[in-house]
């Protein structure tokens, strides 16, 4: 450090111009390879989706009593998927992706979770995996489990993306964290001494290096000239862009580019699902993320589309009528996304149990005749070969997955 | 390696301070939790029972609300549940900018720092209505109280929290043999057990995860729990009819038999706080949380002994805690977790209370509470019971270190206007921690928002 003078750093400052990524100082996250090539995105849909409202089953004589005569034609009109389901019109674009075979759903499922309908408590079951049935619930999240039970695991297989309370990557395994909103803006300068004041301690130079690596391969530079005073406004507006509209769209191309590279696994969550008043305008917008999602993973995914099975499930499903206040209610029984080149077929997977009063869940909910847990240990084992009592006790401990519903190719 | 007036203020307080002066010696840094307390006092926040009338309120609104279900009343009652959860949501960041206060101005850190220390491993989280924001007022009521008190009495507390009855399911256990889980058993609705209180208590709070107690011990004490229960109208309540009759023996010893009462849970609670397993795993967690990850078992078992022989004394064990020459090592001590991070560049700063007043509830948000949750902690909302992470590494990840320097970039100069000059504040933050690299950074950084952020951030700074 003695002979390390203004002079010298600020030369080495200016020959390196205002690129992080082309600093020698930034030494470049270290990427083991992976143990399998097949790639699944989880999406947590945070809310309790409307399975309802999005795959109608318009064909149930029971149906049009609790929401109504279905659209069927005009611009608002269902998608037809299968003469008996028709999908929401706001995930109109995906249906080239339903035509390619490459979107299914499950209908009718549910986690184990009975009874007080808590986000809080159902959301919990959903990401442990694990029941609630003597009042414990695990600690780390089955897709961690998961990762426990294959060998040859970095830290770069699987990433959690965004941030909050998700424990679904939660455990044991080494899982990487990163929010493509966290940008930091900082001058070139700055960024010089900042990896200057964290050198000699090798904890924070490897986080360092590594945030500035992501930070800029997720679309924004970290260090740029416009690096200007902060003011209040731009805090308010960076923090209401990390929760706007575009986030969700930043998190699905970051996710897809780790994917194209060594990672295998990326799990986020998507908000806003939770209709209780103004459903016909709050549902289309959170359908209208979701399919934004969707679509920038394939399109960003390229090739590896065709390794990849994305899954996308919610806290439970909502009140099979409608409220008072042109919602729903939390629910049930509700319906899982999937996506992606890996799958076999476009399809509706259920045992429709029906709509009259006395098949609903308690004369209020769609009755679920499946638990989504078996789905998404069918997926994992289509994808990643895993062997069904390893799903069903370590993963799931307690799931019985019940007949293949052959869903990968 | 012995007390040092630097590291007592940062690694056993608050940080630093340009206005606060480190404590003197290890009696000055004790007196910290024995006097008066005085945060407290200078920056009231809300205890329970006034937390308590307002869930009631708000489940009236609620209940209003329902019953004006089409009719034309319905607007107004909307409006009026909506505006009471606004108020409370909106006071929510007020608290939040009182607990960073009562760290940067306070001249009692330690007792900050154990109030934190406390209040995580007894982690409660209310759910459903208002409940979500109780956490400031269980800790204010439940845990700061204690902090230097005795063990046992904090457990007890903690235990019969409306917060923790209601986290961990404790208000959904019925005894499959009380008057009550005959009457539901008979009515087919659910009725039985929930261990979710009884096992934390054991394995989280108490005895740790490698106490010596069996699932045995876990459902008898679940048992012995049963009766407990919250309600807003009365707070907590041993209701009999919901209590398994007979008795239970929790790691060998018989409580309760013919007359079910809260006598007998009170008594198991204080035989398993003054159990020597509880000392071991408080210890441990003591040293791990305030010196390091992996501690010196000297220093440990320094501390454990002095639980034992004063029957978790708090204050005591506190004072087994500091006294050891091992808690003045400084080879890569503990990084503060992010709220420690926040709160002493904060004080480092000397932010006054004026700088928070104008912010509204977006702003507090957005130069608070977003960045914490960026840096991994979502305030007073740890993942689950076992409180927030200890580890270094859960923290010092790219995320994590990205969304530190970032908000040292931005929000000390949105909040302060002027900030201090680089070169003074070198010393001001760090004092002789302050290294060759940090002083060139002070002095060669273009700007003087950049110039304090590279202080924050660097790991001096941000070790404890």
């Amino acid at each position: 450090m003695t002979d390390f003078t203004r002079r010298r750093f600020l030369t080495r400052s200016l020959a390196l111009g205002c690129s992080a990524a082309a600093s020698p100082l930034m030494t470049p996250v270290s990427l083991a390879a992976a143990p399998f090539d097949n790639r699944l995105v989880v999406i947590i849909l945070r809310g309790g989706m409307d399975g309802l409202g999005v795959v109608q089953p318009y064909g149930d004589p029971g149906y049009e009593a609790l929401r109504g005569a279905p659209v069927l034609s005009g611009d608002d009109a269902l998608m037809d998927l299968d003469g008996f389901y028709g999908l929401n019109p706001a995930l109109a674009p995906l249906y080239p992706m339903w035509q390619a075979g490459e979107l299914s759903f499950a209908h009718a499922v549910s986690t184990p979770y009975r009874g007080k309908r808590s986000h809080f408590d159902g959301q919990d079951i959903l990401e442990a995996g694990s029941p609630d049935a003597d009042g414990v619930t695990a600690r780390d999240g089955w897709l961690n489990r998961m990762l426990q039970t294959v060998p040859g695991i970095t830290a770069e297989t699987a990433y959690a993306i965004g941030h909050g309370e998700s424990y679904l990557l939660r455990g044991a395994a080494p899982v990487s964290n990163w929010s493509p909103e966290v940008d930091v803006t900082i001058s070139p300068q700055g960024l010089l001494l900042a990896d200057l004041v964290m050198h000699d301690d090798p904890v924070f130079r490897d986080a360092l290096a590594q945030a500035f690596e992501l930070a800029d391969s997720d679309g924004t530079e970290v260090a740029g000239m416009d690096a200007t005073e902060p003011t209040m406004g731009g805090a308010v507006r960076s923090m209401a862009e990390a929760r706007g509209n575009a986030s969700h769209t930043r998190i699905a191309q970051f996710a897809a580019e780790r994917l194209r590279e060594d990672s295998r696994i990326a799990a986020f969550s998507i908000n806003g699902w939770d209709t209780h008043l103004g459903q016909s305008r709050m549902l289309p917008r959170a359908l209208t993320r979701l399919s934004d999602t969707l679509i920038t993973l394939r399109d960003t995914l390229k090739g590896d589309w065709s390794k990849t099975t994305v899954i996308a499930m919610t806290e439970f499903g909502r009140t099979a009528r409608f409220n008072g206040t042109d919602g729903t209610d939390h629910g049930t029984g509700g319906t899982m996304l999937m996506a992606g080149g890996a799958l076999r077929r476009q399809q509706v997977v259920a045992d429709w149990p029906g709509l009259g009063e006395a098949d609903l869940y308690g004369r209020r909910d769609l009755m679920p005749t499946r638990d989504v847990r078996a789905h998404a240990a069918w997926v994992m084992r289509g994808m990643f070969g895993l062997d069904r009592s390893t799903l069903e006790t370590s993963i799931f401990p307690g799931l019985d997955m019940g007949a293949d519903p052959n869903l990968i190719a | 390696m012995a007390f040092q007036p630097v590291t007592a203020a940062i690694r056993f307080g608050c940080g630093l301070s340009p206005v606060v002066a480190p404590p003197a010696d290890l009696a000055s840094l004790f007196e910290q939790i024995v006097g008066p307390d005085e945060m407290a006092a200078a920056y009231p926040l809300m205890e329970f029972d006034a937390f308590q009338a307002e869930i009631l309120e708000y489940r009236d609104l609620v209940r209003a609300r329902r019953k004006a279900r089409g009719t034309d009343g319905f607007q107004a009652r909307r409006k009026a549940a909506n505006v009471f959860r606004k108020n409370i949501r909106q006071r929510q960041m007020r608290w939040l900018q009182t607990h960073m206060l009562r760290r940067v101005d306070t001249r009692q850190g330690l007792r900050e720092r154990l109030v934190a220390f406390w209040a995580d491993h007894f982690t409660a989280q209310g759910k459903g209505g208002i409940a979500r924001w109780g956490t400031t007022p269980y800790v204010e009521t439940s845990i700061r109280p204690h902090v230097a008190g005795s063990f046992a009495d904090m457990l007890v507390d903690v235990v019969t929290a409306p917060l923790m009855l209601m986290y961990l399911d404790q208000d959904r256990s019925i005894g499959p043999n009380s008057q009550m889980g005959i009457v539901r058993r008979n009515k087919g609705r659910p009725s039985g057990l929930n261990e979710n209180l009884a096992r934390e208590v054991l394995e989280l709070h108490t005895l740790g995860v490698n106490g010596p107690y069996t699932q045995d011990d876990v459902r008898q004490l679940a048992e012995l729990f049963t009766g407990m229960s919250f309600q807003p109208e009365v707070g907590f309540n041993f209701r009999k009819p919901l209590a398994e009759p007979g008795t239970e023996t929790v790691m060998g010893k018989t409580y309760g038999g013919s007359d079910e009462h809260f006598s007998h849970v009170e008594e198991a609670l204080r035989d398993i706080a003054a159990h020597p397993a509880t000392a071991a795993h408080i210890a441990r967690k003591l040293v791990v949380h305030f010196v390091s990850d992996t501690p010196d078992p000297a220093h440990v078992a320094h501390v454990e002994a002095r639980f034992n022989e004063t029957g978790g004394n708090l204050a005591e064990v506190t004072a087994a805690l500091i006294e050891h020459p091992a808690a003045w090592e400084t080879e890569r001590p503990n990084v503060k977790q992010p709220f420690e991070f926040v709160s002493s560049s904060l004080r480092a700063l000397a932010v006054p209370a004026a700088a928070f007043e104008p912010l509204n509830e977006r702003q507090s948000q957005a130069l608070l509470a977003t960045p914490l949750a960026q840096m991994g902690q979502v305030w007073e909302r740890p993942a689950g019971p076992d409180g927030f992470p200890e580890q270094d590494d859960a923290w010092i990840t790219p995320q994590g270190l990205a969304a530190r320097l970032n908000w040292a970039v931005t929000v000390p100069r949105i909040l302060m206007g002027d900030l201090p000059d680089p070169r003074a504040f070198v010393d001001t933050a760090l004092g002789p921690r302050a290294t060759d690299a940090v002083r060139f950074a002070a002095r060669a950084s273009e700007s003087v928002h950049e110039g304090v952020a590279l202080i924050l951030s660097s790991p001096a700074f941000q070790r404890l």
